[in-house]
């Protein structure tokens, strides 16, 4: 089956409601090119999981902005003053996760586990209304994986077949995000042939990966511009 | 004055710090750190999936997918590895991590800390905050000694949300070292020209010291 489609195409995948898996950390390692697609689309009342949202009008931020989303799962969302104005205002729903526990409950939901148990916020305010157990004698609590209807995440480079290879830490949750919904659709900056990236380098094995959609944006001078 | 005060909590903890370890550095104080290590090396972990992180490179170098867990540029050590954050955590959950030097909004006399939310305000940003607290092998806490408004940082009791039940191991301030050993706050070092009487006067908590600990 052929992967790669036009950059229009990917939305078609992606319903009213739907809640996203999205790779990135800050801008790094962010589908901005898929971002940008639904952001021009008619759809809404979407949920979505990653770490933060962007910053103010960029990366996922520009969802917040055309008022996309419902609701965002993620560890931290203090950097976008949108996104803590649109809580105030009652517009956007947060549930607020250690990150440690988000890239472990996404691992989870991708690898066929319901859920886990963690020391990581025992006795804490986010601790409450989860259950706690006693293991070998220290306190953890439980935490449900996290699964998605469509992943949009972000790679380096791509075959035909869907391999993915990543830039540096631009990988973040990018695969852990590639295992855990029914539909997973990679931005990538180049699409090579078959057998260029070695068996070797692959982070994230074609098997993940439905679509592959070429990136508009290239790094320039610190920031991500625009290349069309 | 206050930037003069955080370099000195930097570099009091540069002293704790043995050469080879493996230390993940929060933000605030602790980014410090890695301009006052001298002739030591350290192997620095970013939670964003890096472990040998390195100098920030000049401006024509600069790979904005190579950052740090603040955002900022950064390079590689030879040895670094890169990985995912599922992967990034189970290293810090999982007990591999040497030491984190964290910043605090509070730190209690029991080691207790709080340092992801204050109260009445929006709490909307946590991080990796919580899973360094608890996973951790040793927790350095840098912290100035009084908060912006004056209050001791150093508290009886938190009044701000705790970040989990595991206690911090040592606070450096810009005026002392304290170390936490079974419950309690123990002085081990004054760093500044004051009175262990004017000490007491200005930190929340109770310690307990030798009257031989005196102006290092």
């Amino acid at each position: 089956m052929e992967k790669l489609l036009e950059k229009e195409e990917f939305i078609k995948f992606v319903k009213n409601g739907d809640k996203l898996l999205v790779g990135g950390f800050g801008m790094s390692g962010t589908p901005l090119t898929l971002i940008d697609g639904i952001a021009a689309s008619s759809l809404k009342n979407l949920t979505v999981v990653s770490n933060n949202l962007g910053e103010p009008g960029k990366g996922l931020g520009i969802l917040l902005k055309e008022k996309k989303l419902n609701k965002a799962i993620g560890s931290y969302f203090t950097t976008n003053r949108d996104a803590v104005q649109a809580w105030v205002d009652g517009e956007l729903e947060i549930e607020l996760i250690p990150q440690g526990t988000l890239a472990e409950a996404v691992r989870c939901g991708g690898a066929g586990i319901g859920g886990f148990y963690t020391k990581t916020a025992v006795g804490t305010k986010l601790a409450e209304g989860k259950e706690e157990r006693v293991i070998d004698g220290e306190r953890f609590i439980l935490e449900k994986a996290i699964k998605g209807d469509v992943s949009l995440i972000k790679a380096h480079k791509a075959d035909h077949l869907g391999n993915l290879v990543y830039d540096h830490t631009g990988r973040n949750f990018n695969p852990v995000m590639a295992t855990a919904s029914k539909i997973v659709i990679a931005e990538v900056d180049e699409i090579v042939e078959n057998g260029v990236l070695l068996p070797s380098e692959i982070v994230t094995p074609h098997v993940y990966v439905d679509y592959i959609v070429k990136s508009n944006y290239v790094k320039k001078a610190g920031v991500f511009v625009e290349s069309v | 004055m206050n930037q003069f005060k955080r370099i000195k909590i930097a570099q009091r903890i540069v002293q704790e710090l043995k050469q080879g370890q493996v230390v993940n550095l929060g933000v605030g104080i602790p980014t410090l750190i890695p301009d006052y290590l001298g002739e030591k090396k350290l192997v620095l972990q970013s939670e964003n999936g890096l472990l040998g992180m390195g100098p920030t490179p000049p401006a024509a170098e600069v790979n904005m997918d190579l950052i740090s867990a603040s955002k900022a540029p950064i390079t590689m050590e030879i040895g670094a590895s890169l990985f995912d954050s599922s992967n990034s955590f189970a290293m810090i959950r999982g007990g591999h991590i040497d030491v984190a030097v964290l910043g605090v909004l509070q730190v209690d006399q029991t080691g207790e800390i709080a340092n992801w939310a204050v109260p009445g305000q929006t709490i909307l940003g946590v991080g990796g905050a919580m899973d360094l607290v608890a996973g951790a092998k040793e927790i350095i806490v840098a912290t100035l000694h009084s908060s912006k408004n004056g209050e001791p940082k150093l508290v009886k009791e938190l009044t701000f949300p705790s970040s989990g039940i595991r206690k911090a191991d040592l606070v450096v301030s810009e005026h002392a070292v304290f170390k936490f050993e079974d419950g309690a706050m123990r002085l081990i070092e004054i760093l500044s020209d004051i009175s262990i009487e004017e000490l007491k006067e200005i930190t929340g908590a109770e310690f307990e010291y030798n009257s031989e600990t005196t102006n290092a």
